[in-house]
């Protein structure tokens, strides 16, 4: 009745999509909705995404020829942690860097909040992890990194698998 | 496709999903729209935008099944480039995990969505 899985991963753009696999993969025992799935990918998606460009800055490497921002063209070879349990039909998520951390966590998670405004973020990432996941935790330490903390319940219960 | 080809690959692909009729630049989006994807379609949408004489943008997303808070960044940076003008962002076979995604993020306000 219990899973746990824990992927570390490079802190590179298209590992967003690694970590949205591994995810999906490893909730798909317990059947999860079409819409449990999207939002669960959704919020996982978010936090990565956040880790790779906010927590080690590496914006460089997305398409080779956009100019980044002055300053913000260097590689970080930070690792991003994925970690899951499902345990009592609950799912909990935790996505954790050792970036540059966040000096106002409240500030940040304020909807429209971006400090990269010019690579076109919406500063709804926090927002929509909110939405999509029944509870949303973040801690951080300017300089130390920031791990952020999400469960939902899942709908089906628990692991179909195991009462065959 | 060999996997050091995959970069070149999708460039390719991706080439010819964005297309100008009529003053209208449509974008055919591809199944996931990250951060990842979201920056590059808004570089080559933009290169049309200044080349060709477009006025309203069509993101089709007839085969797209995910999109997180990268493809609204995407989607508003373009509107701030033609909303000016009086051009118009319309979001075409979105499926109902795109039509939440529009909705929760208040983009419905700035953006046609046909059927809705
Ligand atoms: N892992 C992180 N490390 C450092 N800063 C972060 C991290 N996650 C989020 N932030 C900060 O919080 C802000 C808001 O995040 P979010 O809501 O996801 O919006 P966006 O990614 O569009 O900027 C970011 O612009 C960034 O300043
Ligand atoms: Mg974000």
């Amino acid at each position: 009745m219990r899973n746990e899985m824990e992927i570390v991963f490079d802190a590179i753009a298209r590992n967003e999509a690694l970590a949205r696999v591994a995810v999906a993969s490893f909730v798909a025992g317990c059947n999860p909705t079409l819409e449990e799935m999207g939002d669960i990918k959704t919020a996982v998606s978010e936090a990565v995404t956040n880790s790779i460009i906010h927590g080690y800055g590496n914006l460089a490497g997305y398409t080779g020829n956009r100019r980044l921002p002055e300053g913000k063209e260097g590689f970080h070879p930070g690792k991003v942690k994925l970690h899951c349990l499902l345990e009592r039909g609950i799912l909990h998520i935790e996505v954790s860097d050792n970036g540059k951390g966040i000096e106002n966590v409240e500030k940040a998670m304020e909807p429209l909040f971006t400090t990269l405004p010019e690579l076109d973020r919406s500063g709804m990432g926090f927002a929509f992890m909110e939405a999509f996941m029944d509870e949303l935790e973040v801690e951080s330490e300017p300089g130390k990194g920031t791990l952020v903390r999400m469960c939902k319940k899942m709908e089906a219960g628990d692991w179909i698998g195991e009462t065959l | 496709m060999q996997k050091f080809m995959l970069g070149v690959y999708m460039e390719q692909v991706l080439e010819e999903e964005f297309r100008v009729i009529d003053h209208c630049l449509m974008v055919r989006l591809p199944e996931e729209i990250d951060h990842y994807k979201a920056v590059y379609i808004s570089e080559r949408a933009d290169k049309l935008l200044l080349r060709e004489d477009v006025f309203h943008v069509v993101f089709d997303f007839e085969d797209t099944r995910f999109m997180d808070s990268s493809g609204v960044g995407m989607i508003v940076g373009r509107y701030r480039k033609i909303s000016c003008f009086g051009g118009k962002i319309y979001a075409i076979h979105a499926d109902r995990q795109i039509k939440r995604i529009l909705k929760l993020s208040g983009l419905e306000k700035i953006v046609e969505v046909p059927g809705t």
